[in-house]
Order: structure tokens, then sequence, then C-alpha cells
């Protein structure tokens, strides 16, 4: 049954490819095609996943093509169900989403297209997640990169959306090239290129081996998942996307760094020393702590979504970091809460981050522009696209009693345990993260106060802003879907949990989350003695219940004592868009005081024809240094291009000294197999 | 079991009550003791409370600009901090609401309302409602690191951030703050309660019409009701914390449990235990001046340390 699902799920991705690309000359019929048959796969694909999590085991699925050298096989476990049903919710409400959204691209842009890699990704995404051999894996990463890629570039008119496509594909293929030497070295060790082949092998390697294979893949998969420093590609390349694309690739593509990672670590490996953990925690705090400085700076708005990826990713990380400690410690069961709270929180990204960026999109498509300064009003012309946004800056920001706050509750008390764990030093790396995270949360609440007050709320800023219009019934269907996550994954937390028992069970032995659940199912413990509980449900509960008994007739009565007039400002009559506080203004605290970081600069110009006191015109610009790419990437890159440039001398140009290399490089090869 | 229900109402009913009846009073003391120990006479300490009834009974002035978030701010800040306030221990060690929340949710809530305080600073579209909301929202997230550091301390002393444990691993060590690690923890949360109260040397709670507010900053708009809604809410969000600073550290006179006389013990320390912390707070804030708001982060810097080294402590003595 569920390999049927699945199946049918990847035929009828492949037929909306195939048709969508048949149908580009009409491009409404392509945008219907491919819309309806991405969702249609996700739903099928929805239903395979969470079939296969909750029977608990394995499927094997064969698929009906390939040879007997490399076997295309599917495996539907645990984990792979789990990444792939988060793949599957969040696709069928970008897929609702895509159905309005590509409607204003009809007869400029070709959807047959866009159809086809839009489904040729999610296809290549749900065989990334169950790919069960390094081969088939290799291939379908590649599908992956290079579909995505064809999406970011979407827009290629564009000077900076090539620029940023090239840039991706370049990280991509870098961290891909890691990737493969890592899997040749495993492969080589036992022998097989199939997954079920290196379960816990990498920890029977030599120490010096399995440090660099972790290495190797750490940072080949980080790569993908924007971890810090090898991030530069995403905040380039994830606003320069078509906005439902965006929402994909924050929602889900980077979580294909994120599931590698926690193949690799909890199936490769068995329990780790104690530095690899340390490793991923320590970078997991640098990439939350530097996602979120940057993204506040941001007056983008989709690059600002963008930096946040990075921070969720590292959210994530603490928590795989932890669970690694833990493993190397000898707490299984508080490696499983630590497991438990990164694989919970990377559902929950995938739901608001993908919900933000459809948000982001149904503006951006209003008003025409990216830059929030000329944004402002959009609550009254665009009330549900607010109301959705505003779920989702809640979410992120780890507020009570949305999803954020029960993932991030959950990393802390991970953390918090891990005080216990050892004697040594290393466990004052645990409440250190624990208030790093606590930091790192406080600012994506101030940043998210910008990021929705500043677009929503006062008044317009431009024209464009006050014109702007509500995004269709499908687009706000989409969102909606989205927004309704993240409510029930906060609020049925407790139920939601159970998901993992069989993840948890398979990697590390232990279902842990009957531990969590208390007070027969309404509150969430961290599954110790006596821990601390929470109850988002009964928060919410509480919350409506005040709200509805209270808030409302109060506010009913207080209204006809209220009378709607300008607003006071301190007595300055006239307000206008222009003494509203901006989004550079709001973040001004705060890049003052890490300007260590930043490393601003800025310039004022000022025209005045009488007194200094009333300048007739002011220019002011602002920037921040981009430290990684000035300091990491820029000396990297003099390198490379030093040493091709002094390469160019091998390359003169005559045929002869070509035939004389190829002759060199045969003799040696001759030699070597001589002597192997 | 029936009568277990009834107690437990009661004991609800009891701390509910406790925090909206005596948070304006805490601020009537503070600030008339304040106005004393600067030789003016100042308000009776009842002042509060018919500030709020005459606000209560006003009309109101929405901005045309402002939207619903507006309307639904004061009860969004005033619920959640209602909500906080019940998962805390404030007569008895045990928190009436510790199922719903533990400490970490207790600090969040209070996030969820500066959340929402800082988005309706921004709504109407005054620039000083965005000068407020940028300010609260800097401070607060520079504060929030040393105050996690000083609930993880008393956390992992307790095993536990359910608040009613902490308070109960707390019960007969009258004077625990002059552990060392306590004492870090103490002071840091201390300062971060000066910090997130809006008092000196971080905020001017006396203050209107400066370029140095923040908290008044974002409130500007309000009036009628919904300013007493925030205004109440501040208060009450100043007894929560003011309350977990010294049941946590300060518990003597902390009671087991809620019943009979007890209780009423347990309420007459609250009030002798609030009344010396405000006392410390009117002190700090009359010999300080404010500070310039880029030397807050200095503060919350030195909290960070206090924190860091209580923690530190927990294992070194």
């Amino acid at each position: 049954m569920i390999a049927e699902l699945f199946l049918s799920g990847i035929i009828v991705w492949l037929a909306g490819a195939g048709a969508s690309l048949a149908l580009w000359r009409q491009p409404a019929a392509a945008r219907r095609v491919s819309c309806a048959a991405a969702l249609a796969g996700s739903l099928l694909d929805l239903a395979a996943s969470a079939a296969a999590i909750f029977s608990g085991s394995s499927t094997v699925i064969g698929l009906p093509f390939g040879n007997p050298v490399f076997t295309w096989v599917v495996r539907l476990d645990p984990l792979s169900a789990y990444f792939s049903g988060t793949l599957a919710v969040l696709a069928a409400a970008v897929s609702l989403y895509s159905f309005g959204y590509l409607r204003e691209m009809e007869g400029r842009r070709n959807l047959g297209a866009f159809g086809f890699f839009f489904n040729l990704q999610l296809l290549s995404l749900a065989l990334v997640f169950t790919a069960s051999n390094v081969f088939f894996f290799l291939v379908a990463w590649e599908v992956m990169a290079l579909s995505a890629f064809c999406l970011i570039s979407f827009e290629h008119e564009k000077e900076k959306t090539r620029h940023a496509g090239v840039l991706f594909l370049i990280m991509s293929h870098a961290g891909t090239g890691l990737l493969l030497i890592a899997f040749l070295v495993l492969a080589s060790a036992s022998g097989s290129l199939d997954f079920s082949s290196f379960h816990l092998l990498a920890s029977s390697m030599p120490p010096l081996q399995q440090g660099a294979v972790f290495l190797l893949f750490l940072f080949g998969f980080g790569v993908k998942a924007g971890l810090v420093p090898v991030h530069i590609w995403l905040p380039e390349a994830h606003p320069v996307a078509p906005s439902n694309v965006s929402a994909l690739m924050s929602g889900i593509v980077i979580k294909t760094g994120i599931y590698g990672m926690a193949r690799v670590f909890f199936d490769f490996y068995g329990p780790p020393p104690l530095w690899m953990g340390t490793v991923v925690l320590g970078l997991g705090v640098v990439s939350a702590l530097l996602g979120v400085l940057y993204a506040l700076m941001e007056h983008d708005l989709k690059r600002l979504l963008a930096w946040h990826s990075i921070e969720n990713i590292g959210i994530i990380l603490m928590g795989f970091g932890a669970a690694l400690m833990f493993r190397s410690l000898g707490q299984p069961n508080l490696a499983a809460l630590a497991l438990i709270a990164g694989l919970y929180h990377t559902f929950n990204h995938a739901m608001f981050k993908g919900l933000l960026f459809l948000g982001a999109g149904s503006v951006v498509q209003a008003t025409h522009t990216r830059n929030m300064e000329k944004m402002g009003g959009l609550i009254r012309r665009m009330p549900v696209t607010a109301l959705c946004f505003l779920v989702g800056a809640v979410a992120i920001s780890g507020l009570p009693p949305l999803n954020g706050f029960v993932s991030e509750w959950l990393t802390y008390q991970a953390l918090l345990a891990g005080f216990g764990t050892t004697q040594s030093l290393t466990r004052l790396m645990f409440p250190i993260a624990g208030s790093l995270l606590a930091l790192t949360a406080a600012l994506a609440a101030a940043c998210f106060v910008k990021a929705f007050a500043i677009p929503f709320l006062a008044l317009p800023r431009s024209e464009e802003a006050a014109d702007a219009r509500e995004a269709s019934p499908s687009m706000r269907a989409g969102m909606a879907v989205l927004a309704a996550g993240c409510a029930a994954l906060g609020l049925g937390a407790t139920w939601f949990v159970r998901v993992f028992d069989p993840i948890t069970q398979q990697a590390l032995g232990i279902r842990a989350t009957s531990a969590l659940m208390m007070a027969r199912g309404w509150a969430l413990s961290p599954g110790t003695a006596h821990g601390g509980t929470i109850s988002t449900a009964g928060i919410a509960l509480l919350l409506l219940f005040a709200g509805a008994a209270f808030a409302l007739p109060l506010a009913l009565r207080w209204r006809r004592r209220s009378v709607t007039g300008p607003a006071w400002d301190c007595g300055q009559p006239g307000l206008t868009a222009d003494n509203e506080y901006t989004a550079t203004a709001f973040s001004k605290p705060l890049r003052m005081i890490f300007s260590a970081l930043y490393r601003p600069r800025r310039e004022i110009q000022a025209e005045y024809e009488v007194s200094p006191y009333y300048p007739s015109a002011i220019r002011f610009e602002n920037e921040i240094e981009p430290t990684f790419e000035k300091r990491l990437y820029g000396p990297l890159w003099e390198r490379i291009m030093a040493a091709a440039n002094r390469m160019k001398g091998i390359q003169a140009g005559s045929i002869n000294l070509y035939l004389a290399y190829i002759f060199i490089t045969l003799i040696l090869l001759l030699l070597f197999g001589v002597r192997g | 079991m029936k009568e277990q229900m009834i107690t437990r109402l009661i004991e609800n009913a009891t701390q509910l009550f406790l925090l909206l009846a005596l948070a304006p009073l805490v601020t009537g003391v503070i600030r008339t003791l304040k106005a004393r120990l600067q030789t003016r006479r100042g308000p009776s300490i009842f002042q509060p409370y018919r500030d709020l009834l005459k606000l209560f009974r006003k009309g109101m002035v929405i901005p045309e600009t402002a939207s619903w978030i507006f309307a639904a701010t004061p009860w969004v800040v005033f619920f959640s901090t209602i909500l906080a306030g019940l998962m805390i221990p404030m007569v008895a060690a045990v928190a009436p609401f510790g199922l719903l929340g533990d400490a970490l949710a207790v600090i969040y809530l209070l996030g969820l309302g500066r959340f929402f305080l800082a988005l309706s600073g921004l709504d109407s579209g005054s620039s000083f409602g965005g000068l407020g909301s940028s300010r609260e929202m800097t401070i607060s997230a520079l504060a929030e690191p040393a105050m996690m550091l000083a609930i993880f301390t008393v956390a992992i002393g307790a095993g536990s951030t359910g608040l009613t444990q902490i308070a109960g691993a707390a019960i007969g060590q009258n004077w625990r703050f002059l552990a060392p690690a306590q004492m870090f923890a103490f002071a840091a949360l201390a300062l971060v309660l000066v910090a997130e109260t809006g008092r000196i040397p971080v905020d001017n709670p006396d203050t209107h019409l400066e370029l140095t507010m923040i908290h008044e900053a974002m409130i500007l708009e309000y009036s009628g009701p919904y300013l007493a809604l925030v205004e109440w809410a501040a208060s009450i969000k100043q007894l929560v914390l003011m309350t977990l600073l010294i049941n946590c550290f300060w518990p003597i006179g902390l009671q087991p449990t809620w019943f009979g006389f007890g209780a009423l013990q347990g309420i007459g320390w609250l009030l002798a235990k609030l009344l010396f912390l405000s006392c410390a707070i009117v002190l700090l804030e009359t010999v300080n001046a404010k500070l310039r708001l880029f030397r807050v982060p200095e503060l919350l810097a030195v909290a960070f340390t206090l924190g860091s080294l209580a923690l530190v402590s927990t294992f070194l003595f």
C-alpha cells in the first residue's frame, strides 16, 4: 500500500513535468496542469509518508527501471518518511499557492518550463529523502540541485539573478564534491554502495579517517543547509527566485542537508567522539547568531527571511550537536530528546518559513518591490496575507503558543539537562549555548517586529503600497494551510511528538516520547523525572477563553466611548508616511551595539541653501561589511585565480604539446598499474 | 477529589486576586517612597488605583492610522502577563498553573506581550512609537541571555525548569542567596529586572516627551481603558518579575502548601519581602542617573558575566 502510494506520487510528478513541458505554448493550461500535478503528487507522498512512519518499519520499493549494476531502490524508513512528509505538507501548500501566484506570469514567462522544473524539483526531493544507495542518492541530489538552479534563475534577465544562480551552482557542486569523497571512503570500507551496509560503519574506521569523513559530510551537507561559513549562496539565491520557489528552497531544499546529516550522524555513525558533537553544537550557535544578526540589518524582505533560514538551521544543529554529545556521553535518553528537538524544529521551520516566504511573495507581487521601506499599511489592503504573515512571525520568534516555541523549548530542555552529564568543563557549553539561543530568539523577535510592522502597519510609504491588492484566493488558501500547520504543530505538540518514536527507535533504540507526554497528553515534559512542563494547548485555550469572556464584551462596550482621530504623535499635527520609523531606523541601536561585527559605513550628503539647519535635500547611504565574502571568500578567490594564472603556462595551445602530455600521462599510468 | 478541586480553585483565585490587586500598590509604594527619599511629598500609595479607575471610565481616541493590532494589543499584553503571573509561586511553593508552563514559558509569555506592544508602537505611524519599540526590543534582546543564565542556574540546582520544583527545592534554605552561585545569579536577575521593568538606570518611568524614554514612547498613542490595561499589565509584569526574584532566591516565609493559616503567613512574608525589594529599587533609582541608551548594553554585559559566574560557581563551590 505504501509502495503504491509513493510510486503513484512519483508518477504523478513525472507526468506533471512532462505534460507541463508539452503544453508550453498554452501557459494557462501549463500552469493548471503543473500545479494540479504537484498538488496531487504531494498529497500522495503525504499519505505514503504518514503510513510509513506509523507502520514504524522500513518499506523497500524497487523502482521499475534500472540495471543490474546500479539499483534504483527507494527505502522509506521512519527518518526518510519524516522528511518526505515534511516535503509533502509544504509542497502541497506551495502548489496550491502557485495556482494564483503564477497567473501573473502568464504570457510573460515560459510557464511550461517552470512547471517542468517545479515538478522535477519535488520529485527529486522525494527521491533524495528516500534513495537507499549512494549512486541513486547522488543522482537525485544532482537533479535536485540542477532543477533548483533552473528555478532560481527563472527571472534570468536580471544580472543579480544570474549571479545568484551561478553562485548557488558553484557552492552546491563544491559541496557535492565533498560528499562524493566521503561516500567513496565509506563505500570502499563496506564494499557496497548500499546505505544499509553503512549502518554504524563509520564508527569502526580508524579515528583520523572517521573524523575526516565526518567533516566532509558536515560541510558537504552544510553547504546545502546554509551552515556558516559555507552559507554565502543562500542570502543571494533565495530572494531572487520566484517566491513560491523561495518558500520551497527555504522550507525544504536546505533541509536535504539536515536530512543528510541526520542520516550520517545517527545511522552511519555509532556513538561518536565528543569533539564531533561539540563542533556541530558550536557551528549551530554561530550560524544561529550570525544568521539573525545579519537578518536584522536587511530591509529587503526576502533577503531578511533568507538570513533567518541560516538562523534556524543553526537552531536545528544545536539540537543535533547536543544529541551527538549525549551519545558520546552515554545518555541515549537525552540524545533522543535533543534529536527530537532538532527534528521538530526542522518541520516547524518548513511550516513558518514557507508561510513567511509565501506571504512575502504576495506582498512583493502586490507592491512590485522587495524593499520594506517602500511598503507600509498593507494590513488594510491585504488583511488575510497580513494575518497569515503575523502567525508566521509569532511562530518563528518562538513565542507561545505556536510551534516555534515548542521546539525551542525542547532544545532548551536538552541543553539544560546536558549540564549534569559530565564533570569536565565541556558541561559549560550547554548552558552557554542555551543562553545564546535565548539571545537568538529574542533578536529574532526584534527582527520580526520590524518585518511585520514596517510592511504591514502604519501608513503606506509608496503609491504601490497604497494601491496594493489582496492576493488571489488560491494564494490565500496556500498561506492559510501553512498558518494552520503552525498552529496545529504548536497546540498539538503532545500528539505530534508520537511521530518521533519510530525515528528515535531506529536511530538510538529508544522510544522516548511516552515520557514526554504528561497529564493525559495535555502537557509536554522533557522526559526527565521532575522536569518542567508546558502546555501550549492549555495556554491557547486560556487566552482564547479570556478573550471571548472578557475582552470581546468589554471592547464592544468601550467602543461606544471611543472616537477615531488623527494620531497624537506628541501633539505634532499632520502625520505623514515621511514621519514614520523606517526599518533602517528600527535596527539602528543594534547596528551600533554590534558595530564590531557589521563595520557599518554611512554617507550623508546634505544640500542646503541658507542655513545648515534647513537642508533642501539629503542623501543617505548606509551599508554593512559582508564579512565572510570579504575576509574568507575574497582571499580564497584570489588564490584560485592566481593558481589558474600560473597553470596557464602549460597550456600553450600547440597540439603537439598536448599529445606529449597525453603520452606522458599514459606512461605514468602504465607504470602505476605495473607497480600496483 | 472534589475537595482538592475546590482548594485548587481557591488557590488560583487568590493568586489571581493578589496579582491584580497588589500590582498597582507596588507601583504606588515605589513612587511614594522615591518621592520621600527625594524630599518630595509624593502622591498617596493608592494613586495608581485611582489612575486606573479614572482611565477605565474615560473615553478613548483611536488613531485613524492604526489597525486592529492596536486594539488587540492591550488584551494580549494583559492576558499573557496574568497567565505568566499564575505560573509562578507567590505565597506557597506551588505554582497554580505550573503544569501549563515552567520558568521558560513565563519568560516567553512576557515576550509575547512585548512583541505585540512593540507592534502597536509602530502601528500608529508616529515616530515616537517606533523609537520606543526599537529600543524596547533591543534592550530586552540583550537582557535575555543574562536572564536565561540566571534561570538556568536555579533550574540546574533544582534539577528542573518547573517553578514549583524550583521553589520546592528552595524551601527551608532561607538565606540561600548568600551561596556564591545564588548570589551571582541573584545579581544578574536583579539587573535584568531593572532593565525589563523600565527602571532607572535603563529607562525612566516618570518621564514623558523625552527622547530617552522607552516604554512610555511605545504606548504614547493609547488612551482611556486601553491605556489602563497596558499600564496595569506593566505593573503586573513588574510584580511577577519581583516575585520570581524573591521567591527563587530568598524563599524565607514561602509556605510548602496553601493550606490554612500558613497561607496568611505566606502572604504576610510576600508583602514584607516585596516592600524590602521596593526599597532597594527606590534606593537604586535615587542614587543613579539614567544611563545613555548605548551604555545600557554594558550594564547587560555585566549581568551576562554575573550569570556566567553563577554557572561556574555551581560546581566550583
